[in-house]
């Protein structure tokens, strides 16, 4: 049985990436979409996230950075997921993060990348499709 | 009407008022557009959901005539160039006295790297320099601390201590060039780290040309490189501003920013409004200071976003200028005309660039680029086709500088000066504007004033609500974005070369300013720090000569802002979206 509550998700940004306009964006469009979204508002470490996600009890954790940091503070989310026992967060991201690091990242386990100019509503979509199996897995 | 009636009759209504003469023939035009007009069948495809107002949802109509010219006083709003209000422009000649600088904006990875690239630059006929920090520079965080982990040398240059500043600026006459510094936070350090460099060099700091852009109230607002509450910061602003004004004739003090304000999602009014009210918070704080407003106002200078939106862009420069220069004069009674002159660089817009067939962003930006100069720009930056994935190439850099230098030399947009003015849109186009950025003065002074407005969250409002607006009209497509949301083909991933910065710059370093802790005089570097912690408690002091003696003990950025923390402590924002 599925839950009725809505989607939770967290919008998160990293390190010392002040670039919060893709960030809000999303936020606000989520939102819109009829989920629950939490801000982490700017400069949260990979540890603080990763529990905020699992206080919150978050079905995904979308992670925008435009600073050029994405190869480090990526793997660093992944690793605080595997370390508290939270892979199972859809964790997706988005920002200036070209092509191959995009598919290396995906290949560490990043379950998207968005990059500029990714419509609202694919963005959408892959929220409520993933973050919606998840729900069915884990109830 | 009566007149027309006399007229000879002709073949087609339209042609006779065509053929008419004088004010009752021209009104007969008019209403024969208008009639023609009406007829037509207005365009349903995507993108022409917006063709009746502007990228900043402006309302257009679909033609201006001189009808649209009642109310304005040409002495009063338009006047000539060089002369109050300098809507027209603040120089007389324009560019036929002087070309706007083309000032690339430069930094990445070390300082050695970026040293080279400056080389290159001039080389190639770029004509000031502009230093991109690092984040972590930005921040006030060395290269090796925990916070810095994977920016340094990402978005910029690093630069940690004075031995950076003087790598950075190796084999470069500082008494002949001159630099734009693009920091805000850390602002007074890079300032006295640069003077250090010129003085160990032997050029004085009177002689030292350039701008700092060390404006901070945009950080809270837009840019979110903030390190300090706004007061404690404003208030070495102040002291920058001081410095400046007794020591450094030439020096720009600061830079005050539209551009971050637009890339974070404005209209291009907000930008136009929060920009030079920006700007007026600073010139209140220096008088409130005791400065007199004619010893630093004439160098103030701005920093504006041209965007896509061609006349948009171009009516809001001159809306700008003529903002500031009555206000300046009216408001804040400055006497002296270079205090009523608004000067201002460009950078066309970041955000406007895709991803998508990044090389559709090389036309953008020459649009943009002749939308700033046709607005009077006094210098400009133009963006690499692969800035929105990367730092650009050499290439991509040379391909932004010559577009510059087109525009300079080929298109002849430089023969005339202000060659909009008069035209019926333009003007109005400038007068709406300024009458939009009027209304938002008004509600911020309804807030107490530009810090009040900030800590309420006012600007980062109005600022997500106009870019989640934005968004919203490309995903319906009544905006079209090419390559975007529209024209878009299958891409073979990127085929560009992009620029990348490795690990090992940010391994090489940590080690470069641990090296420079290690082998310095400690008691000297303490000492110093010791020092500016009392000047930054005693608001009587000014902090700049303490803070260019902590930098020449070759105390760190990081362990300067440290101690200035220690004072003033760091700010955190209420998180909203």
């Amino acid at each position: 049985m599925v839950s009725e509550r809505p989607l939770r998700i967290i919008v998160a940004k990293a390190g010392l990436d002040g670039h919060d306009r893709g960030a809000k964006v999303i936020a606000r469009a989520l939102r819109d979409a009829g989920m629950e979204v939490i801000y982490t508002g700017l400069f949260q470490t990979p540890e603080q996230i990763v529990q905020t996600a699992i206080q919150e009890d978050a079905d995904g954790i979308g992670l925008s950075i435009l600073s050029g940091a994405h190869m480090t503070l990526f793997p660093a989310v992944l690793e605080q997921l595997a370390a508290q026992d939270a892979s199972d967060v859809v964790f997706f991201g988005g920002g200036t993060i070209p092509a191959d690091d995009a598919r290396e990242l995906r290949r560490l386990g990043v379950r998207e990348i968005f990059t500029p100019g990714a419509p609202l509503s694919d963005i959408i979509a892959f929220v409520q499709r993933e973050c919606g199996h998840r729900r069915e897995l884990v109830g | 009407m009566a007149k027309m009636i006399e007229r000879p009759a002709q073949q087609n209504g339209s042609g006779s008022a065509a053929n008419g003469s004088g004010a009752a023939g021209f009104e007969a035009q008019r209403a024969a557009w208008e009639a023609a007009y009406a007829q037509g069948r207005r365009r349903r495809e995507p993108g022409s959901g917006a063709t009746d107002r502007t990228i900043s949802d402006i309302p257009l109509e679909p033609l201006y005539g001189p009808q649209d010219d009642a109310g304005r006083d040409l002495a009063r709003d338009v006047a000539y160039p060089g002369a109050y209000p300098y809507t027209r422009g603040i120089h007389p000649g324009g560019y036929r006295d002087r070309l706007w600088t083309m000032r690339q904006f430069a930094g990445f990875g070390n300082a050695r790297q970026t040293n080279e690239r400056y080389h290159f630059l001039l080389s190639q006929g770029q004509m000031g320099l502009s230093v991109a920090f690092d984040m972590p520079t930005l921040m006030g965080f060395d290269s090796d601390a925990p916070q810095a982990l994977g920016e340094v040398g990402k978005c910029g240059v690093a630069i940690d201590s004075l031995r950076d500043m003087q790598t950075l600026f190796d084999g470069i006459d500082l008494g002949v060039i001159t630099t734009s510094m693009t920091i805000n936070g850390p602002a007074p350090i890079a300032l006295a780290q640069y003077i250090a460099t010129a003085e160990a060099k032997g050029v004085p700091r009177a002689a030292l040309g350039g701008t700092l852009q060390a404006d901070i109230l945009k950080e809270y607002i837009a840019q979110k490189e903030w390190i300090f509450p706004p007061r404690p910061h404003v208030r070495l602003i102040v002291d920058m501003m001081k410095f400046c004004t007794a020591e450094m004739p030439k020096w720009n003090t600061i830079s005050i920013s539209g551009y971050h304000i637009r890339e974070a999602g404005s209209t291009a009014v907000q930008e136009l409004a929060f920009t030079l009210a920006d700007g007026f918070a600073y010139v209140e704080a220096a008088t409130k200071a005791g400065l007199d407003i004619d010893a630093f106002a004439p160098r103030l200078s701005f920093f504006f976003n041209s965007h896509i939106d061609f006349f948009e862009e171009i009516c809001k420069f001159r809306a700008a200028r003529r903002i500031y220069a009555r206000r300046m004069r009216e408001r804040y009674g400055a006497k002296d005309p270079r205090s009523w002159t608004l000067r201002f660089h460009t950078q066309t817009a970041g955000c406007s660039a895709t991803a998508q067939q990044p090389e559709n962003n090389i036309v953008r930006v020459a649009y943009e680029a002749m939308a700033a100069v046709l607005g009077g720009t006094q210098s400009l930056h133009t963006n690499s086709m692969d800035e929105v994935l990367a730092l650009p190439t050499e290439k991509s850099v040379e391909i932004a500088l010559r577009t510059q230098q087109v525009l300079a030399y080929e298109t002849n947009v430089t023969n005339v000066v202000d060659p909009l003015g008069g035209s019926y849109f333009v003007e109005a186009l400038t007068d709406e504007m300024e009458k939009q950025a009027e209304d938002y003065f008004r509600q911020i002074d309804e807030y107490g004033g530009v810090v009040e407005a900030i800590e309420a969250g006012f600007f980062q409002h109005e600022i997500a609500d106009a870019s989640y607006r934005y968004q919203r009209s490309l995903e319906t497509k009544e905006r079209i974005i090419v390559g975007v949301n529209a024209f878009e083909r299958e891409e073979a991933e990127s085929d560009i070369d992009l620029l990348k910065i490795g690990r090992d710059i940010e391994l090489g370093q940590a080690r470069a300013v641990q090296d420079v802790r290690s082998n310095r005089d400690a008691a000297s570097a303490e000492h110093a720090l010791a020092e500016l912690k009392r000047a930054c408690a005693d608001e009587t002091r000014n902090v700049m000569p303490p803070l260019i003696d902590a930098v020449n003990a070759l105390a760190t950025e990081g362990e300067i802002v440290q101690a200035m923390v220690e004072v003033y402590g760091r700010y955190t924002e209420r998180a909203a979206f």
